[in-house]
């Protein structure tokens, strides 16, 4: 067999795609710029929370929030291992990054201006980042579904403390449950952007249902984020911000109203209300932990010849 | 889809493969409890052995999943050639009868 056509058969029989086998070019670009996406998103994404970190109302949260914070900088590490098994290095990603070459998920670009938003963040941008990488774990690149089985068991822990957040504020006072729905307002529209454009205007969607990358369409996974967490915010007692919003009894969905593509490209674009600051925050932490890294490299130049101990 | 891209990739915005390629990478092997092996976890970047276990414990071991780590230089893993598997492999698909299913045993002997 040859390399192109072991690759067409791994895809028919629904198996996984690894580091060293052939793949056509177009495979290893696409999922480099997808895994390095995605991976830029882990760490972009510690900003709106990290926000939080010194402000959270009591230890218990701060200790929850830190915890989390954490693990978006330990999943973003995993996505850069998987894209570096494509043949990429890590520090050429987080150059394109830097640049502004490559993008993240525009949801960070969002301010996180109350405690509140820590909590829909939780539930609404973690719950619609485990529904589509629940989706990535039967992607057909070995690495990146393996990155997607170890990222989806932590997420869990995310959205349910989110989740927990904004339970503890609709029991509160009626300043914070309206601190609550403030969240949810502000959140809900741009959770449902994050899984892309419709079907019809969506113009990867083709190749990468083809090459078993993606296995189902932005529209699937929205309709299936979108019935899973009305429920949620009708026993929270909040509002969905979308007056459109009704059960359809045909389909067994519900039926959302119409998304503001507009916003969704103008902050793809770069005119979000953060994107200029998410970038300088993370050029600066970049480059302000150059001496650490120097250090580190010195440090190990000069221990090179120590034995190394034996586990 | 959340991090795929829109449109066409933007100018320059492909990886080339000859960028700063920074520290060495690390093959991180975890035993997640003792009687088990070690088994492949992922990788790590550090500029040092000492520095790999302690990123390697932060980044893989964040819940308890190990009592012990491997952290090996990832230049230092010799693979096999997925292109040859089929050759490389071959010795072992013709011979059944160093399975134990091969051999009829009657019903009476009980189990063996």
């Amino acid at each position: 067999m040859t390399g192109p056509e072991r690759f067409q058969s791994i895809l028919d029989e629904d198996g996984k795609i690894e580091p060293k086998d052939w793949m056509p070019d177009g495979y290893r670009k696409t999922l480099i710029r997808q895994i390095a996406q995605h991976a830029h998103s882990e760490v972009i994404g510690m900003q709106p929370e990290g926000n939080w970190i010194a402000r959270a109302p009591s230890l218990h949260r701060k200790a929850i929030l830190m915890a989390k914070v954490q693990d978006e900088a330990g999943h973003g590490l995993y996505l850069y291992s998987a894209a570096e098994t494509l043949g990429v290095s890590r520090d050429e990603l987080v150059d394109l990054l830097h640049r502004g070459k490559h993008k993240y998920s525009s949801i960070f670009n969002y301010p996180t201006l109350s405690w509140a938003d820590i909590g829909a963040i939780g539930w609404l941008v973690d719950g619609a980042a485990i529904t589509n990488q629940v989706m990535l774990t039967r992607c057909s690149y070995g690495p990146y579904s393996r990155a997607m089985v170890r990222i989806c068991k932590e997420e869990s822990f995310h959205q349910r403390q989110g989740y927990e957040i904004l339970l503890t504020l609709v029991n509160g006072t009626a300043e914070q449950k309206a601190m609550a729905q403030d969240a949810l307002d502000r959140w809900w529209w741009p959770a449902l952007m994050m899984f892309g454009p419709h079907d019809a205007d969506s113009t990867h969607s083709e190749q990468s249902t083809a090459w078993n990358i993606k296995r189902m369409s932005n529209d699937a996974l929205r309709q299936q984020f979108v019935d899973m967490t009305v429920p949620q915010a009708q026993y929270l007692g909040l509002e969905i911000p979308d007056p459109d919003l009704s059960w359809n009894a045909d389909t067994s969905h519900w039926d959302s109203g119409p998304i503001d593509w507009d916003e969704f490209w103008r902050v793809v674009k770069g005119d979000g209300p953060m994107n200029r600051e998410r970038l300088e925050h993370k050029r600066k932490a970049w480059d302000d932990g150059a001496w650490v890294r120097e250090a580190a490299e010195a440090y190990a130049a000069k221990h090179a010849d120590q034995p190394r101990r034996v586990a | 889809m959340v991090y795929e891209g829109h449109g066409a990739p933007e100018e320059g915005s492909e990886p080339t493969g000859t960028g700063r390629t920074g520290w060495p990478l690390w093959e991180v092997f975890i035993r997640q409890r003792r009687g088990l092996s070690h088994t492949h976890a992922g990788s790590i970047h550090a500029p040092d052995a000492e520095t790999a276990l302690q990123n390697a414990r932060d980044v893989y071991t964040r819940r308890s999943e190990g009592v012990s780590l491997w952290v090996v230089p990832s230049v230092a893993i010799v693979a096999s050639d997925p292109d040859a598997a089929e050759e490389f492999f071959d010795p072992a698909a013709d011979k059944a009868y160093r399975h134990p299913t091969f051999y009829t045993i009657p019903e009476e002997v009980g189990h063996m």
